[in-house]
């Protein structure tokens, strides 16, 4: 540990308490994102309950096909990053930039499908405002909308900053930043990534599966 | 602390669970339940939830510190939905003033 400064922050007694905190850090963080989804989970909820028909007649528009898909990628994307996190604990380099990368990979691909189902319902005209197509009894559906527009923007708004992050991480895992004494980094950008995957666990059911039979 | 090294296995299992639990709620979704459709979507979801917060996100393996902050931040939302919920069905219970206009 000559050459390379230390990654112990001088106001931390040891690299166990300093993992420990960033950890409870990003747990911190997460609690507060519970709360801002929980806020959109609630709304939805309650316009639901006002609105039972309007919402199930209105499900049926999206696309349970690519929604399955989604939920397949993003779960295997989980998988990667968690293995990433392991080759992290395991001070393997090579195997951290690798399994970061295909969390990116299986990232993308999430955004680029549901980048084709806004494209369906752009078109479609099922975008809440002026021209939104579904006119007399079914112009309630407009409220089911603005819940999956504003639902999956914000979740996929998460997706991209979650990319993001884990690109950073796996650029300085290949600069060999990490190791098993000290991958708080590597663990944490998981912690976030996991998060964002439970929250599709349940915007999956919500929004697609809803009225089905 | 999440120093425990989880075997792959594990990982494997959790991922394979994961998939099958997204393939019984589809099938699932196609059954006429009722009122109980909404409740197996989202036992099933909460079930695929625990158990990446367990194994993915090393809760089974972190401190009871970590575990105290993670249940504060579900019990907040389950306030939240509780008295929203509260609120939408004791409405009408009283009847409303005169020439007041309530929502439904």
């Amino acid at each position: 540990m000559s050459e390379v400064p230390s990654p112990l922050a001088h106001h931390f007694d040891d690299l166990t308490q300093q993992k420990e905190a960033t950890t409870l850090g990003m747990w911190t963080f997460l609690v507060t994102e519970i709360l801002f989804f929980g806020g959109l989970f609630a709304g939805y909820a309650q316009y639901r309950t006002l609105y039972p028909q309007a919402f199930a007649a209105a499900s049926h528009h999206l696309d349970i096909v690519l929604g399955t898909i989604n939920t397949a990628v993003l779960i295997a994307s989980s998988l990667t990053m968690v293995m990433g996190v392991r080759a992290a604990q395991l001070g393997r380099r090579k195997q951290i930039v690798i399994f970061l990368l295909l969390t990116i990979v299986l990232g993308l691909v999430f955004l680029g499908i549901k980048a084709v189902e806004y494209t369906h319902k752009y078109h479609e005209g099922l975008i809440p405002g002026p021209g939104f197509a579904l006119q007399g009894e079914e112009r309630m559906q407009v409220r089911f909308f603005a819940f999956y527009f504003l639902m999956t923007g914000m979740h996929a708004l998460h997706m991209v900053v979650g990319v993001v992050i884990v690109g950073m991480i796996a650029f300085f895992a290949w600069r060999g930043r990490y190791s098993p004494e000290y991958y708080g980094p590597v663990d944490v950008t998981g912690l976030y990534w996991h998060f964002v995957d439970i929250v599709w666990i349940f915007l999956f059911p919500l929004l697609y599966l809803l009225g089905r039979h | 602390m999440s120093e425990h090294v989880i075997p792959v296995r594990t990982y494997y299992a959790v991922f394979a669970a994961l998939l099958a639990f997204t393939g019984i709620t589809v099938a699932v979704a196609f059954l006429d339940l009722g009122p109980l459709s909404t409740v197996v979507a989202l036992s099933i979801a909460v079930l695929k939830a625990t158990l990446v917060l367990l194994y993915f996100m090393h809760l089974r393996y972190s401190s009871k510190l970590t575990w105290i902050f993670v249940g504060t931040g579900i019990f907040w939302f389950l306030i939240l939905i509780a008295f929203l919920f509260a609120d939408v069905a004791s409405r009408g219970w009283i009847p409303p003033a005169e020439g007041w206009n309530v929502p439904r």
